[in-house]
Order: structure tokens, then C-alpha cells, then sequence
């Protein structure tokens, strides 16, 4: 997966839990949760999605590591093939 | 032959659209069937039919808005035709009344002392009184109880009735169906504020019921001004440009607004809290977590809810409803979940019998309902059958909940952050996780006492999380 598709992917798994949300309007340095909104289960989902997707699974202790689109990118592309 | 009505989906819900049908007539239905998809003002939940049959006509269409307790369709051949509705309605909804539900329509702010929510769902009435209502055309949503809790007596509706007729036109028109003009009655005084003649005003709200909105437009060529006495209620002007969104927006305060204000006029709160050290659930979740997948991993929530669920059977007054001037307790623990709609407002769909769970089905329901109040597809039955609700805003920040209960319900439980603060124990003090609950309850239905002994369990709960 090139750093766009992993991007696209990003905002594909929070347009699933906050459907109403821009993800591609929001600082990508911002934190994610605040920036639209959306509470731990949420953002559980969130990491869900991106693990159906990529097929990361984030350990919990990494969660803080995903916190800002920019980040939660890096963190990807790190560990994709 | 049965009729299939517009369920009430909460003590918040006035009325609903139709937005799809998912039945056609010749179609057989069987209890839990979900046929139709209707829009509140919070959200599009998909409607489940509670008797078996089959779809003999429908008798709203696609898009249409009707109050709670329209008959939807018409159900036929289930054997006896049994008795009792077809709906998921709230016990509380009194099926003779609710299709006359008079509806304060959109678009005006509802002043304090018109008692809406008695139009909304809970008209307590005694038989006598619905009796008498039905023979002398009052909506029973129109009176306002003088009996005890505010039950409506016979007398009650007797008293509506006279000033009815006092302010009907002396002539009815020959429309064979509305015999009288349906009025709310906010409405109802602002004719006399206003001097206008009801006779020639002509009813947008549901069933053609006159509404406030009728009224300004009525009152604009005479009085372009009309100035409020002090006390009386203000018109406000009609905003002229307002978005559907924005619309909608104003239609869920005005409901989670009657629905509270019902709340803090009826029910007589006490609160406690509780702080509770959860360094054991927290560390048993830390390693429990390290060792599951993404897919089944636990959030602390699950072990509150888990732990409430277990204490509310140690202490049953905090679960069920207060109706018809009594605690009707259920036997049944449906977790109410309190969640936030992003862009405003709140819903509260059920997790059930979640004291029978164990943590992986909680915390499967909990994503799963959340996920679907933001995109969409709950049941009506979710909605309608909360026995208590819990509230977490640990999320945010929020150290301490102080719950307004959602009626009929007669408790709701919150939960607070869980912060690290200085903790004493065995005389040895040190830095613990610390989360605070609090429970707000009814004290007709229970005491302090009780509700402590219920916070107290739920802290004891939690010192053993591997017994959740």
C-alpha cells in the first residue's frame, strides 16, 4: 500500500464511525478524537477498521500513537508491507 | 383485524415519518419483524411489529409525518386477532389516547407552564375519566390533572369540555369527520390573547389541529405587533429561512427539552456519589487486553455497565417505571445507553438483560450500538424498552454526572473519569485510579438508603472484575 492509499484508508475507517464528519477538512495534526468529536468506543471502531483494512492490529498501548490523522499514517506505513 | 400504530420510541417523541415501508400488502409478518423505517426527531429507526399476521393495508404513505399512536397499516390474520397493540409503544401510552395526541408543532419554543409533555405519551387518567372524555370528544392530552400525581378525573375532562364549548363556533362546519377544531392548548389561549375568531382559522398541524404558527399567520393582518402582557406568552416571529437540518435540530431540543422538563417538574431526585478505586478492574482489563486480538478487546465501560447490571439486581428499586402513580418494577435489566449524537443531541437505546451477559457480548453490543446510532439502523424495540439508563462521560473529561432521569424510567447512573488521585488505605496512602459514580433516583420509588446500598455494590462488583 503506497502513503495514499493508507491516507485514504484512514479517512475511509472514520467516515465509518463519524459518518456526518470531513476527516479530509480536519487539521492532520490535530488530535483525532477531538477534532470530530467522537468518544473511546468510537475511536475503537476507528482502530477496528483500520485493522480490517490494513491488517495492523494496534496493541492498546500503541493507541496514542494513532491520535492525529498524520500520526496514525506514519504508524501505518511503518508497519504495512 | 389489528391496527399497526406509530409507536412511541421514547417519552421525548411527539411524532414520527414514515420514511419506507418494508412490507407491501399480502405480506405475512411475523413478531420482530422489522417492517418500516421511521424518522423521530433524533434519528431513523427501524420499526419492529410485535404480532404475527399479515399486511392487509397500508395506511400511510412514504414520507408522511403522522403523530404517535396513527394506525400505520392494518393487520389481519392471526388467528383470534388478539387483543393489545401491535406496536412497540412505551407502557405508559395509553392507546385511546394517543392517536388524538394534540402535537405543539414545529418551529416555536414551548413555554414553561403549558403542560406539553401530558400531550406527548403519559396521560394519567383515571377510567371514569377516559370514560368521559371519549364521550364528550376531549382529548385527554388537553387537560391537565388535578387528582392525585396529576391524574385526570372526570371532573377534569368535564371542565375541558365546557370551555370547549365555549370557544367552539356555534355552528359546526359540515365536515362529517373533525366535529370540533383540534386546538393545543397554548393555542387555545393565545385566540383569546389575540382576540381572534378560531372559526376562520384554518389547522396545519396533524389531524388539522390549529397551531401557534396558525395563530401568527392568522394574527399578522390584524395585530401586526401584538404586545404580551408580562406573564403571557410571547410570539415569537416565524423564522422565515431555516434549514431541514436546522429544523431538526430545533424539533430534538424542544423534545429532549419537554421530556426533561417532565423530568424535573414530576420526579423528585435525590442524588448520591460514590468514588470508587478501580485499580483492579483497570489492571485485570490491561492484561486481559494484552492478550486479544483488536476484534475482542475491552473498553472499562463494559465492567461499569457489567457492575451496574449486577447491582441493580441487588437492588431492584432502581429498575423500571413509575406509571399510573406507582413503581412498576421490571424483571427484565435493560441497560439504557446514553449517547451523544455528534452535531447535538442524545439517544438512549437499550442493551438487553445486560446483567445476563458477560463482558465479550456487552462490549459487542456497546460498539454495535454506538456504531448504528451514527450511521443508522436502530430498532424500535431498543428504543422504547430501557429500564434504566446509564451515562458515561468519563470521555470527556467530566469528573461527576448529575443525572436528570429519563421518565418513566426512576434512575439513571453516571460515571465520571477515571483520574489517578491520592488514595487512603489501611493507613497507607497512595496514587489509585479513582472513578466517581453517581446515581440520581426517584424517591417515590426508593430511598437513600437503598440507593447507597446500590453504589456500594457496584464498587464492591468492581474489586473482583474477574467474577464479571
Amino acid at each position: 500500500m503506497t502513503e495514499n492509499q493508507i491516507k485514504d484508508t484512514v479517512f475511509t475507517a472514520l467516515k465509518d464511525v463519524a459518518p456526518e464528519a470531513d476527516p479530509s477538512s480536519i487539521d492532520p495534526d490535530e488530535n483525532i478524537q477531538d477534532e470530530l468529536d467522537i468518544d473511546s468506543i468510537d475511536y475503537l471502531n476507528f482502530m477496528m477498521g483500520l485493522h480490517e483494512k490494513t491488517g495492523v492490529d494496534v496493541p492498546e498501548r500503541d493507541y496514542a500513537k494513532l491520535a492525529t490523522i498524520n500520526s496514525a499514517v506514519s504508524y501505518l506505513v511503518a508497519r504495512v508491507g | 383485524m389489528n391496527d399497526f400504530v406509530m409507536p412511541s420510541l421514547g417519552a421525548d417523541m411527539d411524532d414520527g415519518r414514515l420514511l419506507e415501508w418494508y412490507v407491501k400488502p399480502g405480506d405475512a409478518v411475523k413478531r420482530g419483524d422489522i417492517v418500516a423505517l421511521v424518522d423521530t426527531d433524533k434519528a431513523a429507526i427501524e420499526i419492529e411489529i410485535f404480532e404475527d399476521g399479515v399486511v392487509s393495508e397500508l395506511l400511510v404513505p412514504e414520507g408522511e409525518k403522522v403523530p404517535v399512536g396513527t394506525p400505520l397499516a392494518r393487520i389481519g390474520g392471526s388467528g383470534e386477532g388478539a387483543a393489545g397493540g401491535m406496536a412497540a409503544t412505551l407502557p405508559e401510552t395509553p392507546p385511546a389516547v394517543a392517536p388524538e395526541t394534540v402535537i405543539e408543532t414545529v418551529g416555536k419554543p414551548v413555554p414553561p407552564e403549558v403542560p406539553v409533555t401530558q400531550a406527548v405519551s403519559s396521560v394519567h387518567a383515571t377510567p371514569a375519566a377516559r370514560r368521559h372524555a371519549q364521550e364528550r370528544g376531549v382529548e385527554l392530552s388537553d387537560v391537565s390533572g388535578t387528582g392525585r400525581h396529576g391524574t385526570v378525573t372526570k371532573a377534569d375532562v368535564e371542565a375541558v369540555a365546557k370551555e370547549l364549548e365555549a370557544t367552539l363556533p356555534a355552528e359546526p362546519e359540515p365536515q362529517p369527520k373533525p366535529s370540533r377544531k383540534r386546538i393545543s392548548p397554548l393555542a387555545r389561549r393565545l385566540v383569546k390573547e389575540l382576540g381572534l375568531d378560531l372559526a376562520t382559522i384554518e389547522g396545519t398541524g396533524p389531524g388539522g389541529t390549529v397551531t401557534k404558527a396558525d395563530l401568527e399567520r392568522a394574527a399578522v393582518p390584524a395585530v401586526p405587533k401584538p404586545e404580551p402582557k408580562p406573564a403571557a406568552t410571547r410570539v415569537e416571529p416565524v423564522k422565515a429561512e431555516s434549514s431541514p437540518r436546522e429544523q431538526k435540530q430545533a424539533a430534538m431540543r424542544r423534545a429532549i427539552g419537554a421530556a426533561m422538563a417532565k423530568s424535573k417538574r414530576e420526579i423528585p431526585h435525590y442524588y448520591l456519589s460514590n468514588r470508587i478505586d478501580v485499580s483492579r478492574s483497570l489492571s485485570w482489563l490491561e492484561e486481559e487486553n494484552l492478550e486479544r486480538p483488536i476484534t475482542n478487546r475491552l473498553v472499562p465501560a463494559v465492567l461499569l455497565l457489567k457492575a451496574t447490571a449486577l447491582a441493580i439486581r441487588e437492588v431492584p428499586e432502581m429498575n423500571g417505571f413509575w406509571l399510573d402513580g406507582g413503581f412498576k418494577p421490571s424483571e427484565d435489566i435493560h441497560l439504557g445507553m446514553g449517547i451523544s449524537l455528534r452535531g447535538g443531541g442524545l439517544i438512549a437505546p437499550a442493551i438487553h438483560n445486560a446483567d445476563q451477559k458477560d463482558l465479550d457480548e456487552l462490549m459487542a453490543d456497546l460498539r454495535d450500538l454506538v456504531k448504528r446510532s451514527r450511521s443508522g439502523g436502530l430498532k424500535s424495540s431498543e428504543m422504547t424498552d430501557a429500564t434504566v439508563t446509564v451515562t458515561n462521560m468519563g470521555d470527556l473529561g467530566v469528573d461527576l454526572v448529575y443525572g436528570v432521569i429519563y421518565p418513566p424510567q426512576v434512575a439513571l447512573i453516571g460515571f465520571g473519569k477515571i483520574t489517578d488521585q491520592p488514595w487512603v488505605e489501611n493507613g497507607m496512602i497512595g496514587a489509585r485510579p479513582i472513578l466517581t459514580v453517581t446515581l440520581a433516583a426517584d424517591h417515590r420509588a426508593s430511598d437513600g438508603h437503598r440507593g447507597g446500598i446500590f453504589l456500594t455494590t457496584i464498587a464492591k462488583v468492581l474489586q473482583d472484575p474477574e467474577a464479571l
